[in-house]
């Protein structure tokens, strides 16, 4: 149905998109903190990170949502459901996020370290110059996978009353009783984000190739 | 001046240096060698504190380190000294995701805080000096082992360090290309830079060195000028790890 697309379009632009947006860049920084605490932090830090991912991984999102929704005002915590969304998908993407940092992170060869050391660089020096550039690149693939997840798992937003996507097409079933028009048009939407994102990371890892170099590498 | 005084260093229950006492003058090639497993590369990464000794004292210039078990040299000052340092490593360690010039270029911009401008003609006069300035642009993988390791050599020089420290410079390069850098390194030494080289080349520590420290189970078995030390071994050790 034609004059259902408009309201579609407005949902994934107004939520499903700046919700996805949000708590990826977001996520990702929760999941670089988190790794490097894992991985050079002092032990408490260390054990508390395991522990965060440990949750995270091991229990459902949509319960996640429910707690942060719904449970948090019983302790006087009241959230908007956008908000609670937000902070429900950052949580959840700094826990997947980080384990993909951490490997990436200690696939950098030692000697990279030292050779970033030898000229006099600090860690962060080396960190910020040496490693996360060459990390950056290892790392697109799986990161863009978790990207490509969340944007689906947005929809789970819906059962917290999030205006998004899935919610608008729940809304317009409601009133036009036509699910499988609907429903095909919901999932059309969802396919057009996540080929805009897969393009996106074909060309992106195309230019961080870059210097990969043609030529035979002789010994 | 660079001293070493009663270096021990262990990985867990391996005694690796046990008291190394070490002078490197001046304008001089100092070789480390030795057998595999005698810790002439351990002996050179403590240099610059790739490695921190359990114990000793490491002089460079105005930075004088003293290592034991029960203080803690500050991380600062351990830059400081390592500062004075640059290295070539025997897996050259360009970095991959920067171009020959932008490797040159790194230390001089990230941790001196010159302008790009500056650091890139810097870097490109190293280049030169190494043969390289045509592949200035080039990425390290398109290069070959010999002349990656010439701009390793460039990078390393590229702060002005007080020794240059070489960690089996040649020993991941077939001969051919083993003799570019050489040549790039005797022509260093013809021009009086401080180097300090671990190798278990014989022939590339006699064209090179003006003394030479025979390493054997974390101890120093013999020390001598090359001449003197190639002509007329004393060591036992030495003799054998010669003629054999």
């Amino acid at each position: 149905m034609v004059d259902s697309l408009p309201s579609l379009f407005w949902a994934c632009l107004q939520f499903t998109v700046p919700l996805t947006l949000l708590s990826f860049f977001l996520g990702l920084a929760v999941g670089f903190l988190a790794a490097v605490a894992r991985l050079f932090g002092p032990r408490p830090l260390s054990i508390f990170v395991r522990f965060y991912v440990w949750l995270i991984r091991g229990t459902p999102l949509l319960v996640q949502l429910f707690l942060i929704f719904y449970g948090l005002p019983s302790v006087g915590i009241v959230l908007d459901a956008f908000t609670a969304a937000l902070i429900g998908f950052t949580l959840n993407v700094g826990a997947y996020s980080s384990e993909i940092v951490r490997a990436v992170l200690l696939a950098i060869p030692r000697g990279q370290w030292e050779a970033a050391y030898s000229i006099g660089m600090t860690w962060r020096q080396a960190m910020r110059r040496t490693v996360v550039p060459q990390a950056i690149r290892i790392a697109v693939p799986p990161l863009s996978n978790t990207f490509i997840s969340l944007v689906k798992d947005t929809s789970l937003a819906a059962a917290i009353t999030v205006p998004e996507l899935f919610r608008a097409g729940q809304r317009i079933v409601a009133t036009t009783y036509e699910p499988l028009i609907i429903y095909i048009e919901v999932a059309i939407f969802y396919l057009a984000v996540s080929s805009v994102l897969s393009a996106l990371q074909t060309r992106l890892e195309h230019r961080l190739s870059r210097h990969d170099g043609h030529a035979e590498v002789a010994r | 001046m660079i001293a070493v005084e009663g270096v021990h260093k262990s990985f867990g229950t391996n005694h690796v240096l046990k008291g190394i006492g070490l002078q490197v003058p001046e304008g001089g090639v100092t070789a480390l060698i030795g057998p595999s497993g005698s810790g002439k590369s351990t002996l050179l990464r403590c240099v610059n504190l790739l490695e921190v000794p359990e114990a000793g004292r490491i002089r460079i210039g105005d930075s004088d380190l003293h290592f034991s078990t029960t203080t803690k040299v500050s991380a600062r000052a351990m830059l400081g000294l390592r500062r004075k340092t640059g290295m070539v490593f025997q897996s050259f360690q360009l970095f991959p995701h920067r171009t020959a010039v932008e490797n040159v270029m790194e230390g001089l911009v990230t941790v001196q805080g010159w302008t790009s401008d500056r650091a890139r003609d810097r870097a490109v006069e190293l280049l030169d000096k190494v043969g390289m300035s045509a592949k200035a642009d080039a990425w390290p993988s398109t290069l070959s082992g010999g002349q990656q390791q010439r701009v390793a050599i460039a990078r390393a020089l590229a702060q002005s360090p007080d020794v240059l420290l070489c960690d089996e410079p040649t020993s991941a390069l077939d001969p051919q290309l083993a003799s570019e850098v050489v040549d790039v390194l005797l022509q260093l030494a013809r021009d009086g830079t401080t180097m300090v080289m671990a190798t278990h080349d014989l022939r590339l520590a006699a064209a090179i060195a003006t003394n030479v420290v025979f390493l054997d189970s974390g101890e120093i078995a013999e020390a001598a000028p090359s001449e003197q030390f190639f002509s007329d071994p004393q060591d036992p050790r030495t003799r054998r790890f010669i003629y054999r």
